[in-house]
């Protein structure tokens, strides 16, 4: 089984989010980036397939040069090899015209990419793949078996769950429950150090305009104080979310 | 040409959301001069949708739609699209309507702008509002193909009623085989989901236990709230992590949230964000969900929780 998983590289969780140039660009100062948690799961969930089925895993990004130290910490984690398609992100369906020109260039039977990017949380890349390459697809996806060409899969729905059979070509959206926490793999020395001499082929991208434009950015407005009530006068809580907020 | 809009029904009966996405639709076509036609799926009462602002329910009956399948509900709204020519599609932010909305984007070539929470600031170019990093931001973002698709963020515009009938028209799209098939469900009837709910109770590791759950479980009751908890919690177990809420867990935008026992981590304030207005419970005064909540009360979750449900059990009867 050839797997192929998707990494966004974006702003770690703690981020502090700031914008430039007039509200219009992300402002990268001071921001460190990682692997997409969601793709994070899915990328040790591809490393259990590697290590008790024996498929091959390779990482794909969409991105500029910068993004080549998260693609290398995937290769410290385990990947086989990475791929890094030449062009900025610019919107989800350009991405996922790339993906689909990789996934077809390269034969992929299963595609692993991350629920959404907890940057732009479009959650819209691996349904559009799908779309595109016409493979099966599975979205939220929190638990993944294959069985030769047949997948069961488990997606996590609005309050509960549900069981899939599904077949190759599949891509998923995963998310934590793929592994747990606890599974996932810390790069170490040995991993660090093999990772630099693992191929890292920087293609260049086919023709894919985006659909979407962001135009300007900001930020929630600022909030106000939050007002204190004594444990003692639970009655003036419960008076307040009723008269004044309104919400019970 | 008329906007088009994908109603949720859950046994027949239409969810909270797809009054919302049809409230929201009407507003989009007042802005540009058209009408509202929804599509609704083996739904009881279609003529509810007049109510907000439908003209017309496309009711599709079908027996092998019982269950949401994403690629065939994708193919009978898109052959509705079509059908009435509609420039604009809105469904809402779901997981379902996450599910189906990229494919359907892709098989209108379309351009998709999830989470939405305001209506169009602008018709042309069409630019709408969506969160981003994690609720952290919002983007104004333009989508520049001739048919859009808008997943609007729940409880972000309400609903609104409006005078009108629906005509409702029976609609039977040809639907393709799909290559995922539903083998079973698994999911707690009688709770509200933390999608669905318009108050959410939230425990983090301030509660000690699992054990101490009980209490969450019955502020919930009272209120008629979904219950969700911290990273931490459902990382050591405590709780399921379909109830994890933050950054890496689900997105709460409910008109009420209530943490408890909580510090208010940059991650789950992220999450959490989109919630109207916030009440922590917390002992440490310090605690940076202070900052964040409208509402806040410093003491022991043992001793004021308890109180809660019993002023709450109270107000209910005496409103009731």
């Amino acid at each position: 089984m050839k797997i192929l998983v998707c990494i966004s590289h974006v702003p770690d969780t703690t981020s502090k989010i700031n914008f430039t140039d007039g509200d219009t660009k992300f402002d990268t100062n001071g921001v460190q980036y990682v692997i997409n948690p969601n793709d994070e799961f899915g990328l040790t969930r591809a490393m259990w397939f590697k290590e008790k089925q024996g498929a091959s895993v390779d990482v794909v990004n969409v991105g500029g040069a910068e993004t080549e130290p998260t693609l290398r910490k995937a290769l410290a984690i385990g990947a086989d090899s990475a791929i890094r398609v030449n062009t900025p992100a610019t919107d989800g369906y350009a991405v996922a015209r790339q993906l689909a020109k990789v996934v077809n260039d390269g034969g992929y039977d299963l595609v692993i990419a991350g629920r959404e990017s907890i940057d732009y949380n479009g959650a819209m890349v691996p349904g559009m793949l799908a779309g595109i390459i016409g493979a099966n697809f599975v979205a939220n996806c929190i638990s993944l078996e294959v069985d030769g060409t047949n997948a069961k899969a488990v997606r996590e729905i609005d309050g509960g769950k549900e069981t899939v059979s599904t077949s190759l070509p599949l891509v998923i959206g995963g998310q934590k429950g793929l592994v747990e926490e606890s599974d996932l793999r810390i790069p170490n020395m040995r991993g660090i150090m093999m990772a630099r001499k693992k191929p890292l082929t920087v293609v260049e991208p086919t023709d894919a305009n985006a659909e979407t434009k962001a135009v300007s950015f900001e930020k929630p407005a600022p909030k106000g104080a939050v007002k204190l009530v004594d444990a003692d006068n639970i009655d003036e809580l419960v008076n307040l979310l009723h008269n004044e907020a309104k919400v019970i | 040409m008329s906007i088009l809009v994908y109603t949720e029904s859950e046994n027949g009966k239409f969810k909270k959301a797809a009054l919302e996405v049809v409230s929201y639709a009407k507003a989009v076509a007042d802005q540009m001069g058209t009408s509202v036609t929804a599509v609704a799926f083996n739904a009881d009462n279609a003529e509810t949708l007049g109510n907000y602002g439908a003209s017309k329910v496309l009711l599709v009956k079908d027996e092998g739609l019982k269950v949401f399948n994403a690629k065939k509900y994708a193919a009978a709204l898109e052959a509705a699209a079509k059908n009435e020519e509609s420039k604009v599609v809105v469904v809402s932010a779901s997981a379902n309507s996450k599910y189906l909305a990229p494919l359907l984007a892709v098989g209108l070539d379309a351009g998709y702008v999830s989470n939405v929470v305001a209506a169009p600031s602008n018709v042309s170019p069409f630019t709408v509002k969506h969160s981003a990093f994690t609720n952290k931001a919002f983007a104004n973002t333009e989508i520049t193909t001739a048919i859009k698709v808008i997943g609007l963020s729940n409880n972000s515009f309400g609903l609104v009623e409006s005078e009108g009938n629906a005509s409702i028209e029976d609609f039977s799209p040809s639907i393709p085989e799909s290559g995922v098939k539903v083998e079973s469900v698994d999911k707690a009837t009688d709770k509200v989901s933390i999608a669905d709910a318009e108050i959410v109770v939230s425990g983090g590791r301030g509660l000690k236990g699992p054990e101490n759950w009980g209490m969450i479980e019955e502020l919930a009751e009272v209120l008629g709230a979904a219950t969700a908890c911290s990273k931490p919690v459902s990382d050591l177990g405590w709780r399921p992590h379909g109830e994890h809420v933050g950054q890496t867990g689900k997105p709460v935008a409910s008109n009420l949230y209530i943490a408890i026992g909580i510090s208010g981590a940059i991650q789950h304030l992220a999450g959490i964000n989109s919630s109207k207005v916030k009440v922590v419970i917390n002992t440490d005064p310090e605690a940076p969900f202070f900052k964040a909540a409208d509402y806040g009360i410093v003491g022991d979750a043992f001793e004021v929780v308890p109180k809660l449900i019993e002023k709450l059990k109270a107000f209910k009867a005496a409103n009731a």
